[in-house]
């Protein structure tokens, strides 16, 4: 009886955290360990301040919005552009190609040049924070 | 009585040179605008900024000019896989617009002369463009209500205030 009572709990609190893991983040944590012995973990904190980076007035925030859990809105069209965080929009991270290909075109365009694995991690670890 | 005669025969001439050169100079869009069966991979990627629009708005050439210059796409790094690319040029390029006669290739849909023709200062002001919900000739449906649809009927037609 006691047992059980263990494997219940057991399971109650590492569902939530299985849940939590977030298969396209794992792959940059790999690529981010290759591209620096010292790689430690990623950051919300970091990936926050990313998102608020702002080059030549342009910012993650110009088309996402200054909340992602939100609809943002394209800068030049006005189209309206989905929520980015998970907890709003349950597709967002799922598609490994299409956040190589996101990343790729749209760090190019506020940072002028491609992000780092580090970079991209810490990027989802705040998406991932946002409730 | 002798540039009556001339002006009679440049009226009736008038029908034939309309005829070579197509309506609005030959710079008109397609008819359909988009076929029935899309691409979904079009859909896709060119719906994720802009609505996905119609491939009968401009010729085919236009369409492989911004095809081939992706990574700079208006300003915005819009970069396909080469695969993506070739899948969404076709389609594009074989339901382009059937009835573009002229020579000319514009990069942007708001440069055909149908689209001018359209959206004249006369029913179009200046200020409505400028509006935060319409911000750009580029959000056709801020106004064209079911635009993504290919549908630009004038009677769902709604300019936001």
């Amino acid at each position: 009886m006691n047992k059980l009572l263990l494997t219940t709990l057991a399971f109650a609190i590492a569902l939530p955290l299985a849940a939590a893991a977030n298969p396209v983040q794992d792959s940059y944590r790999a690529a981010a360990k290759q591209e620096n012995a010292g790689f430690k973990d990623f950051s919300a904190a970091r990936g926050q301040a990313l998102y608020s980076t702002k080059t030549a007035d342009m910012a993650c925030a110009s088309c996402h919005g200054n909340t992602p859990n939100a609809n943002g809105k394209h800068a030049k069209t006005g189209k309206d552009i989905l929520p980015l965080s998970p907890s709003a929009n349950a597709q967002r991270f799922t598609d490994a190609a299409k956040v190589e290909k996101w990343f790729g075109r749209n760090c190019k365009d506020v940072l002028n040049r491609a992000c780092t694995a580090q970079e991209k991690g810490d990027f989802i670890a705040y998406m991932l924070s946002v409730k | 009585m002798r540039s009556l005669f001339c002006l009679a025969l440049a009226i009736s001439l008038c029908p034939l040179a309309a005829l070579a050169d197509g309506k609005y100079g030959g710079e008109n869009r397609g008819k359909p605008l988009q076929p029935a069966q899309v691409n979904a991979k079009w859909q896709q990627e060119c719906g994720s900024c802009h609505i996905a629009y119609a491939p009968g708005l401009l010729p085919a050439e236009s369409w492989r000019k911004i095809m081939a210059g992706l990574d700079q796409h208006f300003g915005d790094n819009a970069a396909l896989t080469a695969q993506e690319s070739k899948e969404i040029t076709a389609f594009l390029v074989v339901n382009a617009s059937n009835r573009w006669s002229a020579k000319t290739a514009p990069m942007r849909i708001t440069e055909s002369a149908w689209f001018k023709a359209k959206h004249n200062s006369r029913e179009i002001s200046p200020d409505t463009w400028k509006r935060p919900a319409v911000k750009s000739p580029a959000n056709c449906q801020a106004c064209h209500t079911e635009a993504a649809k290919a549908d630009f009927n004038e009677h769902r037609i709604k300019i936001p205030r």
